[in-house]
């Protein structure tokens, strides 16, 4: 295999950095040819992660030997089921934010598409990565981006959240290398398929340091995907950044519960020997509450943007209640419904925007202003929203809480997880329509001029919720692929071949 | 030898965690980069401390120290080199922007949401 095709695993990773160190070199260049060119480099993901969807669906776990080096000596990618899933949904958030950064934020400061694509470059990379030194630099590299972005624009508001933002995640960095280096001290390795091999023969008297270390990493996950009690960076950084940044950073919290999937399915699953199984009886609990916590601070948020970052963190509660519940229908739930509420968030950050402009003064406080100009478009397209992430028929939110009940029928967490996801669902509907009636009914009369939204304002937001109505549409195949997906990680040994290759 | 690095690492450990929990700026900076210390030095030992070693095959070489973590702390050292670079420059920002150095800054009233 010497043909392009065999290089598929790499390209969603060297074209965003080359696009981003393109842009770079042309910062001064007239800002059509900018966005010309990140527009081209985001939009080329999307076929990249289709042919990566396609082929890892066909032909299992594909590998890439970086350098040819063979695993577990040299730092290799693995574009499996999961990977390709993730980079699917990235690339979709990718163009709908970067098109409604078109409207103007790109321009508010210098950079932003040079950071957009060292995002994507991060993103992208963590997906595919099978090595976990390496996961930890590719983690650095779209928060270093992400910081970056999320100060796009200035202001007070935005420092202050991004000052709390920057020190939080270093922290959480600084735990992350404690974690990795004591499990390369313990196993003399860090390729995550020769991991799993190792510690599932760990001798006793080392069991405690693993345990410790896997405890510590999932710490970090949780950080990164805004778990509870660490979930307090979460609104006020989303709440206060641009709405493109916001958008793109629906799919952040994901990488969190995207790699707790993977090393705690891979690593520490239920053929981890001594180490199996790290998480039982954590991961749940700490799901749930933050479901709860996350839907209780949507009902007090003060303004909308807080709202959807509040219904972020409820979203992470209920993909990892799924990943938590351990089967083949749990994760799959989990995974049907992680697009879902990627893209659905995403769209509500988009949709806020158009909602502040024409509010004026009262910009996104939740209280009675003056009729916005554009109300019927707006009104309807936040009430498609609005049902998307409360979870209502007929889009895919439901389909997706709907298995994850189904899927917890035979868990001994039967009574809380329905007991929980139903009631933080009716929390959501009853917060959402107090934003919704507030916002577009309660309106007090008033002779302010406030512009009109054009069409360009809401398209993306429009777009995405469109995507939405696809992943209702197919939700049989993409049901499917998602079950195929979670067959893949409950039998890691697939995963393990693949990279080291078959052994006795 | 062991203890004494063991207890390097542990002091430089608490002191970044006192004074990531201060509440002004500049602690905290200084804190991040005392833990970036620490585990700098943590990853490095990992490779086990070996005296006078060779990380690299040579003929006349009676035993090897691990060169990985070396390359490893490498990373991280440069890692967390930019990043102190850039909090400390975010931290300057946020001081003529909030208008003090207090982590949660000053709140105006204007910033309150009503």
């Amino acid at each position: 295999m010497n043909s392009l095709a065999s290089h598929l695993p790499i390209l969603p990773v060297l074209l965003p950095l080359l696009a981003g160190i393109v842009l770079l070199a042309l910062r001064n260049a007239p800002s059509g040819l900018q966005r010309g060119l990140a527009l081209a480099a985001t939009l080329a993901l999307i076929p990249l992660a289709g042919a990566l969807l396609a082929a890892a669906g066909s032909d299992g776990p594909l590998v890439y030997r970086l350098g040819d080096w063979e695993a577990p000596f040299g730092i290799v990618l693995v574009a499996d089921r999961l990977a390709a899933w993730m980079l699917m949904v990235t690339a979709l958030v990718a163009a709908f934010a970067l098109l409604h950064a078109f409207r103007g934020t790109d321009t508010a400061g210098r950079h932003f598409h040079v950071l957009y694509q060292l995002q994507l470059f991060g993103l992208n990379g963590a997906f595919l990565t099978g090595d976990l030194f390496n996961l930890f630099v590719f983690f650095e590299i779209l928060l270093l981006a992400s910081y970056g972005l999320l100060l796009h624009g200035g202001g007070r508001l935005r420092v202050k959240a991004g000052l709390h933002f920057v020190v939080i995640n270093l922290v959480g960095s600084t735990l992350f290398l404690f974690a990795v280096s004591t499990l390369y001290g313990v196993t003399g390795t860090l390729n995550m398929a020769d991991l799993a091999v190792k510690l599932a023969q760990t001798p006793p008297e080392n069991l405690a340091l693993v345990e410790t270390a896997g405890l510590l990493l999932f710490g970090v996950f949780a950080l990164k995907a805004a778990l509870l009690p660490l979930h307090l960076w979460l609104p006020a950084a989303y709440g206060q950044t641009s709405a493109p940044v916001a958008a793109l950073f629906a799919i952040m919290t994901k990488v969190g519960a995207y790699s707790i999937l993977r090393i705690y399915s891979l690593m520490f699953g239920a053929d981890g020997g001594p180490v199996a199984n790290l998480l039982a009886g954590w991961l749940m609990p700490l799901a749930l509450a933050t479901l709860a916590i996350g839907m209780l601070g949507a009902v007090a948020a003060p303004t909308l943007r807080q709202q959807i970052a509040y219904l972020v963190v409820s979203s992470v509660g209920t993909l990892l209640a799924a990943f938590a519940l351990a089967s083949t229908e749990g994760i799959a739930a989990g995974l049907y419904y992680l697009p879902h509420t990627t893209l659905g968030t995403a769209a509500a950050f988009l949709l806020a925007d158009p909602i502040v402009r024409a509010r004026g003064a009262h910009v996104d406080r939740l209280e009675s202003g003056p009729p916005m100009p554009g109300a019927p478009v707006l009104g309807a397209l936040f009430f498609i929203a609005a049902i998307a992430l409360a979870g209502l028929p007929p889009l895919s939110g439901f389909l997706g809480k709907f298995m994850l009940l189904r899927a917890a029928l035979e868990s001994p967490w039967l009574d809380w997880v329905w007991g929980v996801v139903l009631t933080a669902g009716l929390v959501g509907v009853i917060a959402l329509a107090r934003s919704g009636s507030l916002l577009f009914y309660r309106t007090l009369s008033s002779d302010e001029n406030l512009p009109v939204p054009r069409a360009t304002d809401w398209l993306p937001a429009a777009a995405l919720l469109g995507t939405l109505l696809g992943m209702t549409v197919w939700a049989g195949p993409l049901a499917r692929y998602a079950d195929a997906t979670a067959v893949q990680l409950l039998t890691p040994q697939t995963y393990i071949d693949a990279v080291l290759g078959p052994r006795p | 030898m062991e203890a004494l690095v063991a207890l390097v690492i542990g002091t430089l450990t608490a002191c970044g965690v006192y004074l990531t929990l201060r509440g002004q700026t500049f602690p905290v900076v200084l804190g991040l980069t005392f833990l970036s210390y620490a585990v700098n030095l943590f990853i490095f030992v990992m490779g086990r401390l070996a005296v006078g070693m060779p990380p690299v095959i040579s003929s006349v070489a009676s035993g090897y120290t691990d060169p990985l973590p070396q390359a490893l702390v490498l990373t991280a050292i440069v890692i967390s080199f930019g990043m102190t670079a850039f909090v400390i420059v975010l931290a300057l920002k946020a001081r003529a922007e909030l208008g003090n150095d207090h982590v949660d800054g000053l709140n105006r009233e204007e910033d309150a949401p009503r």
